[in-house]
């Protein structure tokens, strides 16, 4: 019963689900006022996916049923998976099983895997093109992204563990104030802007080119469930980072400000920036970014 | 991998405002044919224009494009002036010298933020549309309209600025050079859009002239060519101002033409305004005779030509017209292919096209049978269309 609990509502789908749609509105409010827009009310979020899930279901005639439909629920129920641990580990560090910082890097990749499985059996050439800028955007941005977070376990002295790095952090600071932990972080700060497909990093749903590439099949409650994992992700992937990086004590109102400090780095590169081709994107997260995180693992390893 | 995939940019694409189609053939994401299909908007603007008088045709032509609305009109009366040669009052030059410069900036400001929406800057399209409302506000204040201003007509034009509207004017040009500036700084020195934009989508100088660029577009290639200079109009001959030229050719050598191609239209009204002569608006045009006259006009994306013959009637027997984008859009043929997908887009929309200028005839596909059809089909296609009204509804 509590795991079901922890799972559906606290601190799994309900909480994290409307923590995410809630932090979306802030981005996009955010980003109207910087537009010189009105932007949104507050309920806009929320009423999108209440509405998509009223919304008829077209599924392509030419591709896979299954394969497309399912997809987004595997990445759906995954992401539901990272916030239960997330928030557990945050909640009762001393509860967290070993190794699940592993699970956790695991499953975040699900999500973009069931975007480029459902895209591919869409059967749509946009899809495609969308579902292969995907791709090579995964093997861009994991590999510096498991990188940042080897730093994070040199610096816990091995631990695997969520809830003994936030210990340990409690204990003895938090890594980014340590030069090697900031490095690892900004590193790590790029890496989710392109998990979580914003600009300069959202080649594969880009609307000028591809239409909305990877999602261009989509369409109601399916499309529902990929918003819904879009802010689950929005809200796991700071808090994540604040976890492995950033935590002084377990003080709610310093979690709320970590996490809207993050959250306002995220939206101030989407506004600042161009959409990149992924080739440049490519060059950017295997060249500097990887250079970057290399070099942080170094500088863990001699202690700095 | 020699597979070709054709990825359809249109008939209806997020990154077109009008339906256009372009089909490129793509191996992976490189592009390497692309064809180019017009003819979705055609509305037969030219056998309209022979059905009506000439100061209606002012009127018609300004809605071929709602963001050109003054240089169609004003190639217009240019031929028409050219015909009937026509003295037209030197503040009239002075005044449409004036709003088709305003034209230009609005249309380049339109134009860059739509080129940051492409390239997925969202930021610079609606920044670039802000300070592009003022000249619209500054439209409406002087002619009543924010779009179709309905300020040329034969001999002179229809609405003169008056003296209150000045000062008015100048502050917007103020604000409008400080924000310039800016973009000028967000946009040229950026390196993001730098490294997207440099070297992406190269028109060099011999495609440029083999396909017969104009405009920006042609003066980003290194092409020294300006209707406003080379056959002067209006009131250009009266003002100093600069060509802007770039010899890369590629789409940030565009971008940049636009930008500074905004100083020096600011600064021809600033001239303008001072220089502008008290006197009559308009020349009292009383006959067109038989003949033939040209007009070029400069519009915001090259060079806008019309052909006007009168046989001495009070309609034109004949009118041409050839907008910019038709001879711009043709570039994308060899300025596209090599890029990428995400290149390929951009390029497509850097010449700044507008379609609803550019269309001839219809075409009309099916799978079966192809059949392309010209303006006598058309026309032959309306009549029926009438005739067949005049049966089934008893005239």
């Amino acid at each position: 019963m509590d795991v079901l609990f922890s799972y559906l509502v606290f601190p799994g789908f309900l909480f994290s689900a409307s923590a995410g749609l809630f932090a979306g509105w802030i981005d996009r409010k955010l980003t109207a006022r910087i537009q010189y827009r009105v932007g949104p009310p507050w309920y806009q979020n929320f009423v999108d996916i209440l509405k998509l899930c009223y919304k008829e279901t077209v599924v392509p005639y030419a591709g896979s049923r299954a394969a497309f439909l399912l997809s987004p629920i595997a990445g759906f129920l995954s992401m539901i998976l990272v916030v239960s641990i997330l928030g557990r580990a945050i909640q009762s560090p001393l509860e967290s099983f070993a190794g699940d910082l592993i699970v956790v890097t695991y499953l975040l990749i699900i999500p973009a895997l069931a975007v480029i499985i459902g895209a591919s059996s869409s059967n749509n050439p946009f899809a495609s093109i969308g579902a292969s800028r995907e791709m090579k955007l995964i093997l861009g941005y994991e590999l510096p992204f498991v990188l940042a977070m080897a730093v994070v376990v040199i610096k816990s002295h091995g631990a695997l563990n969520l809830g003994a790095i936030i210990n340990r952090q409690i204990a003895f600071g938090p890594h980014i104030a340590s030069f090697s932990g900031a490095l690892a972080f900004v590193v790590a700060l790029l890496c989710i802007q392109a998990k979580l497909c914003l600009v300069p990093f959202d080649m594969s749903e880009a609307e000028q080119e591809i239409m909305a590439g990877a999602l261009v099949e989509y369409s109601g409650f399916p499309l529902a469930v990929i918003k819904l994992t879009k802010a689950l992700l929005l809200y796991a992937l700071p808090v994540l980072l604040i976890s492995l990086f950033w935590v002084n004590n377990l003080n709610l109102p310093s979690l709320i400000v970590k996490y809207f400090l993050i959250l306002l780095a995220i939206i101030l590169i989407k506004n600042t920036n161009p959409r990149l081709r992924i080739d440049q994107a490519m060059k950017f997260f295997w060249g500097p970014v990887s250079f970057l995180a290399v070099l942080s693992v170094v500088l863990a390893l001699i202690g700095l | 991998m020699s597979h070709k995939v054709v990825i359809p940019i249109g008939p209806y694409h997020p990154l077109q405002e009008e339906p256009e189609f372009f089909r490129l053939y793509v191996e992976g994401e490189k592009v390497v044919d692309i064809d180019i299909v017009i003819g979705y908007m055609h509305r037969g603007i030219e056998e309209l224009s022979e059905h009506k008088h000439y100061d209606q045709v002012a009127f018609l032509v300004e809605r071929i494009c709602g963001i050109c609305s003054t240089s169609h009109p004003f190639a217009y009366v240019n031929a028409v002036e050219d015909l009937g040669k026509i003295q037209v009052p030197e503040r009239a030059l002075y005044i449409r010298t004036i709003i088709a410069e305003l034209e230009r900036i609005h249309s380049h400001l339109l134009w860059l933020g739509l080129a940051g929406h492409f390239i997925g800057y969202n930021t610079v399209w609606m920044w670039a549309w802000r300070y592009r409302e003022p000249v619209l506000d500054l439209f409406e204040t002087i002619s009543g309209n924010r779009n179709h201003y309905a300020m040329m007509k034969v001999g002179g034009v229809r609405r003169d600025i008056r003296d209150e509207d000045i000062p008015i004017i100048r502050k917007t040009l103020d604000e409008l050079t400080s924000a310039t500036e800016m973009f000028k700084g967000a946009v040229m020195d950026d390196p993001v859009i730098q490294w997207r934009l440099k070297g992406v989508g190269i028109l060099t100088r011999q495609q440029a002239l083999e396909w017969s660029a104009v405009g920006p577009t042609a003066r980003a290639s290194g092409i020294n060519i300006d209707v406003r200079r080379d056959d002067p109009y209006g009131a250009y001959d009266r003002v100093k101002w600069n060509v802007i030229i770039q010899k890369e050719g590629d789409i940030f050598a565009k971008t940049v033409v636009r930008i500074l191609e905004l100083f020096e239209s600011i600064s021809i009204i600033r001239q303008c305004l001072d220089a502008m002569p008290k006197g009559p608006i308009d020349a009292d045009v009383q006959e067109i005779p038989p003949g033939e006259g040209i007009g070029r006009v400069e519009a915001p994306r090259g060079e806008c030509f019309h052909y006007v013959r009168s046989d001495g009637t009070n309609r034109p027997v004949r009118h041409k017209i050839r907008a910019p984008s038709y001879m711009n859009v043709a570039t994308n043929k060899v300025a596209a292919p090599g890029g990428t997908i995400s290149d390929a887009a951009l390029t497509l929309a850097a010449v700044d096209p507008c379609y609803c200028c550019t269309e001839r005839t219809a075409v009309i596909e099916r799978p079966s049978e192809k059949k392309i059809m010209n303006g006598w089909d058309l026309i032959e296609k309306s009549r029926q269309k009438t005739k067949h009204f005049l049966i089934t509804r008893g005239k």
